[in-house]
């Protein structure tokens, strides 16, 4: 691994959301930091900032990953994608952003980002989970508002209608 | 003006929420999200690692020289330049937004840097040198309450520093004609509801109008705004506190911002710059806000049927370190509905409030409710056990019959409709009560530990600002002048192309008020809620507010509703009588439908909507005489209901009382002593639901909080008053595996004094949920003294069933005792092989050249006295690491067979003070090491590092001794940390590498 000073910003290329884009950062600047200072991505939630409760989830290269215990510089070369990349280019809500409306599956809508940046990863992986599998996956999140009942739902709606 | 009304499309519909698609873009702007002006600078907050202790000195020299940084702010500065918070006793209890000459809980702000980033803040912090003289913590509530008491507010005198007593009915004469007297105590204990956004406050002071101007996720009650401008010494209106359309969370803990945000204003003040300061979840945890916990000795007067002939509370409410206003809120806000569901005319209640040395209590949902029930109805069960009777059989007994309604309970709520009866019994047919009761006896025959509860529950909403006066007497309340009432705001706006706006004085937490306010205003006008554009933004320079105003008690759908109404109801009122001239009928016959204003009985007789409301823009010479122009409503309205207290001390505490009962069926596992929720059905009664989808939400969240109170959530101090539940690690909240579904069931009385019919269903089963369960417990394993949460560990306790062995590798391990008694207590012993001889270990061990590159972290060691060290050391724990001044002595030295070592250590991230022994004896092969310590670590290492610490003091101990035998060995202490090794990379892994 490279060496970085940590006095100087150094400069990172990577894709967000689809886009080439690059920027500046210390070594120390968190990717959650990062993405929502330099970025303007204000979907990016920072909740406990220790990674026990999912808010910053983004993606990494298609993988779910806690941006807030990654670095900025961490992303080079690397693909991020957030609940920004989910509508489409028309600005349409995804499926999954209409089931959670149509379950009531948010409140304050803190946690939702990162809830449905995991989903996206979780369904890759398992397109046909059960219920005890989808709230395995969700235990990766905490939300204080619904309970969890109402995205359950909503994605258990997503998986019988994808 | 006449006012009509379309029958209702939406409200009552499940709408989709209109919130819902910003939300889910990511787009909505929460506080931290919100642009700042020009050369905002940002605050980072140094907190005391002391549960108390007097602040001898703060040296910010150091600080104020870091790069970055434009000031440092401590107590004096507060104390030059603001009032102490006023609180509603006349007990002195002074309390400043920064901690002045003494702290009283870990965790309290005791400075804060003001730089260019946050990064360089909290740099900066590091840099402060705070100097503490401990003094012993008063921790349980309980001891807090003893004359003897260590005093946490000496002037005060007292730590018990309101105490009233109260009596309704002849209780006296109840407990003497008892046939049983029954008991039961209950400690219920600190939680919140911990939102995951946070407390964001931007602070502007604005020299030329000597005013201030804040964004915040403050959530109300406005109350607090007199509490900060007294504060801060200007006149209400030059604090301008703006809140934004989203929050991430409320469950009233955002209300104890207001702390932060007087001294932000100080600072901004003080810098000339204005300050934002985001809170983090250690903040949040440690230092934010606690449910009080409450000791409640709960007695009953009961008749071997079952019959309650009178109660009597005594209740000790913790309010830890300082009385923040609207504290004590909790201990008085279900005073009118202290009998609950049940129709009780005799009862004594006794109110203690006690001070100890914990993170002040405040406003978290529930808000006294998940105390008094728990109590209340953990008794009802206790009843049911002692006289041999079915709890259920003991609730109907007692309950309020379904004709007394509307029926005054003997402390003063006026509870205006129900049918709790029926209630039960819809619950017991659509619950399948008999079949749970039949699987409880399959599961108990196949010896299982499986039991079944119940709970009852009065939902109070919409708080009567007069009830905190009950605390006063009734003579000081005659001097003071009656409180009571609780206004609501909501304003309705078309503009002139006729598309409608609304905004209200609710303050949301997420709730989807936004939605509610749409489809009110869209029935009254004909129109789709996506029509209506709603503003939940409030700003107390532009729009309107009372002391009423924000996000508290539920009283959404019992008030701001009806404001919102009224207000709509007078435009369309207007634009009926604008239309009337056009159409030509009476304004009695215009009605309102798909966006059109037309003739009753003749729709083709009609007006675009928006050509009707453009008119009062564009030509008010049109309108009918004596009309005022434009169309713009803003409607008040206060509930003649909600009295001030009387003179019997009876309050009427809420508008609106709504009905829960629910049943849980559980399993308690005998091996590890986990609950599994096997089935749980709630019923509520809140009279006409507004939203379906978004009441079902209510409930559904309310019970996942509920179920996080009863089994997992703690905020867990120690004796000596370290916090020890400063990470969503250590305080547990449910995930979605923890949280079933609940069976929802409703049935409807409307509310008769508020206009919609409408009562609350935000708080009631964290009120009924916990006891529910715990209730359930206690059927299942058969003992009654239960205290929340319900934990594995605690349960497991409980259970006389043989335990299974542990595992060998487990069982053989000898891990630190951890010992509550003192923060994190650790201790621990092992030994190890040198291979030279005793005399130069000795050598090494007393030369403060070469021990400095044995100990792990250690860049400065100095001899400043005969065996005596002071040294600066740089350690870490998980994620966080911290310098810490370290003070050794070395004592009773028997050179070099043995010596005691004691000594302590003070940084930003807490203080350790302990001791140990080191004997060294010759062995084949060089010297055989023995030591044993034992540490106790306070602040914030011991707030987040607690399931780490033992592991990390352990490969500590480790490293020190590979570093010391890489220093006999070669003069390279650096040497036992090869890159790569196994431990190398442990040690990167806790943050101690």
């Amino acid at each position: 691994m490279p060496q970085l000073n940590q006095e100087t910003k150094h400069k990172i290329n990577f894709t967000l959301n689809g886009k080439a884009v690059s920027g500046y950062t210390e070594p120390r600047t968190l990717l959650s930091d990062f993405l929502r200072q330099e970025m303007a991505l204000m979907g990016v939630h920072v909740s406990c900032e220790h990674g026990v409760c999912g808010s910053c989830t983004v993606q990494i290269d298609g993988k779910a990953v806690r941006s807030c215990l990654t670095f900025a510089v961490q992303v080079e070369g690397r693909a991020v994608d957030t609940v920004e990349s989910l509508a489409d280019e028309n600005g349409e809500l995804s499926d999954l952003q209409i089931a959670f409306r149509k379950h009531h599956g948010l409140q304050c809508g803190y946690c939702t980002p990162g809830i449905l940046m995991s989903v996206e990863a979780f369904l890759e992986i398992n397109p046909k989970p059960n219920e005890d599998e989808i709230r395995e996956m969700l235990s990766g999140h905490i939300c204080r508002c619904t309970g969890y009942t109402g995205m359950v739902k909503a994605i258990q709606d997503v998986v019988e209608t994808r | 003006m006449t006012e009509t009304s379309s029958p209702l499309k939406y409200l009552g519909q499940p709408i989709e929420r209109i919130e819902d698609a910003t939300l889910l873009r990511g787009a909505a702007a929460y506080t931290d999200d919100i642009p700042v002006p020009v050369g905002t600078l940002h605050a980072a907050i140094l907190r005391s690692p002391h549960a108390h202790a007097e602040i001898t000195s703060i040296d910010v020299a150091a600080a104020e020289k870091q790069p970055g940084v434009h000031a440092v702010l401590t107590g004096q500065d507060i104390k030059e330049l603001t009032e102490p918070f006023l609180i509603v006793l006349r007990v002195p209890l002074d309390q400043w937004s920064l901690a002045v000459d003494r702290v009283r809980f870990v965790g309290e702000a005791v400075a804060v840097v003001i730089a260019d980033d946050r990064y360089l803040a909290e740099d900066a912090l590091d840099h402060i040198e705070v100097k503490y003289n401990p003094i012993e913590a008063i921790i349980g509530t309980m001891d807090a309450a003893q004359e003897d008491a260590v005093l946490v507010h000496p002037a005060a005198g007292t730590n018990v520093v309101s105490r009233r007593d109260f009596s309704y009915g002849e209780p006296e004469k109840a407990f003497a004609e008892a046939d049983r007297i029954i008991e039961n105590t209950i400690d219920y204990p600190r939680n919140s509801q911990t939102p995951l956004e946070g407390f964001v406050v931007v602070a502007n002071y604005l020299p030329g109008e000597e005013s201030y101007d804040i964004l915040s996720n403050f959530q109300g009650p406005f109350t607090v705004h007199p509490v900060m401008s007294k504060a801060l010494r200007c006149k209400g209106s030059q604090l301008r506190m703006r809140s934004p359309a989203y929050s991430g969370g409320g469950f009233g803990v955002k209300q104890a911002i207001f702390p932060y945000v007087v001294l932000m204003c100080v600072a901004s003040r003080k810098v000339g710059r204005p300050i934002k300061w985001v809170e983090d979840r250690l903040e949040h945890l440690t230092a934010a806000i606690a449910a009080p916990n409450r000791v409640i000795e709960a007695k009953a007067a009961v008749m071997n049927d079952g019959k309650i002939i009178g109660l009597h509370f005594e209740q000790w409410d913790d309010y830890g370190a300082y009385l923040r206003p609207p504290m004590p809120g909790p201990l008085y806000r279900q005073h009118g509905i202290m009998t609950g569901a049940y129709d009780v005319p005799n009862m004594t209640i006794i109110n203690n409030l006690v001070m100890t040395n914990k993170t002040p209590s405040g406003m978290v949902r529930g808000f006294g409710g998940p105390q008094i029930y728990y109590g209340l109805e953990r008794l009802i069960h206790t009843i049911a056990v002692e006289l041999g009777l079915d709890p259920l059989d003991v609730i109907k007994k007692n309950l309020i019959p379904a004709d007394a309604f509307p029926y005054r309970a003997a402390a003063g709520a006026l509870i205006g409709s129900g049918d709790y009866q029926q209630a039960l019994e819809i619950s017991e047919n659509e619950g399948k009560l008999a079949e749970l009761k039949k699987h409880r006896d399959d599961m108990r025959a196949e010896g299982k530990l499986y039991g079944i509860g119940y709970a009852a529950v009065v939902e109070p909403a919409q708080s009567n600002m007069g009830y905190l006066s009950t605390i006063n007497t009734v003579e000081e309340r005659k001097k003071a002048g009656p409180k009571g009432g609780n206004v609501a705001i909501a304003t309705v706006n078309i503009d002139p192309l006729g598309t409608v706006s609304v905004t209200a004085d609710s303050i949301p937490q997420g709730q989807g008020h936004a939605t509610v306010l749409a489809q009110i205003v869209a029935d009254e006008m004909g129109l789709t809620p996506e029509d209506i554009i709603v503003n939940m933004e409030r700003d107390t320079q532009r729009d309107p507010w009372s002391i009423a105003t924000g996000n508290y008690s539920s009283r959404f759908s019992s008030s701001t509703v009806v404001s919102a109404q009224m207000a709509a109801k007078r435009v369309r009122a207007k634009l009926a009588d604008i239309a009337a001239q056009t159409l030509n009928v009476p304004a009695e016959d215009v009605e309102f439908a798909g966006g059109q204003v037309f003739a009753k009985g003749n729709p083709e007789n009609t007006l675009r909507f928006s050509r009707v409301a453009g008119t009062t823009h564009w030509s008010p010479g049109e309108l009918p005489a004596d009309m005022a122009p434009g169309i713009t409503e803003t409607a008040t309205w206060s509930p003649p209901e909600l009295e001030p207290p009387n003179d019997k001390d009876q309050i009427n505490t809420s508008l609106t009382y709504g009905f829960v009962f629910d049943i849980c069926g559980l399993e308690v596992d005998k091996v590890t002593g986990e609950v599994r929720i096997d089935k749980y059905v709630t019923m509520h009664d809140s009279g006409n639901i507004l939203n379906p989808l978004l009441a079902d939400g209510q409930v559904y969240g309310a019970f996942g909080w509920g179920l996080g109170i009863a089994l997992s959530e703690e905020f867990v101090y120690s004796e000596d008053g370290s916090f020890l539940s400063g990470t969503f690690a250590d305080y547990l909240c449910p995930t979605a595996p923890e949280v079933p579904e609940p069976q929802i069931l409703h049935m409807v009385t409307p509310e008769p004094f508020t206009p919609l019919g409408a009562k609350g269903i935000g708080e009631g089963n964290v009120m009924s949920t916990p006891v529910c369960v715990a209730n359930a417990v206690s059927d299942a394993i058969g003992i009654r003294d239960l205290q929340l949460p319900l934990s594995p560990s605690k349960l497991m306790s409980l259970i006389d069933d043989d335990e299974p062995a542990a595992p060998k590798s487990i069982a053989d391990a000898k891990p630190a005792t951890s010992k509550p008694k003192s923060g994190r207590g650790l201790s621990g012993s092992g030994q190890a092989i040198v291979p030279v001889p005793p005399t130069e270990v000795w050598d090494t061990l007393l030369d403060p050249v070469k021990l400095a590159a044995v100990i792990p972290g250690c860049h400065e060691l100095d001899l400043v006295g005969e065996n005596s060290y002071t040294a600066d050391i740089s350690i870490g724990v998980g994620a966080v690491k911290g310098r810490f001044q370290a003070h050794v002595k070395l004592s009773d030295l028997h050179p070099p067979d043995s010596v005691i070592l004691g000594g302590g250590m003070t940084g930003p991230l807490g203080s350790s003070s302990g001791g140990g022994r080191v004997t060294l004896t010759a062995v084949d092969g060089g010297t055989r090491v023995d030591y044993d310590y034992e540490v106790e670590i306070t602040g914030k290492v011991a707030a987040i590092g607690g399931r780490m610490l033992d592991g990390a003091s352990r490969v500590l101990v480790d490293q020190f001794f590979k570093r010391l035998i890489a220093q006999i060995e070669g003069g390279d202490a650096n040497a036992g940390d090869a890159a790569g090794s196994w431990w190398s990379r442990l040690l990167k892994f806790l943050g101690a590498g």
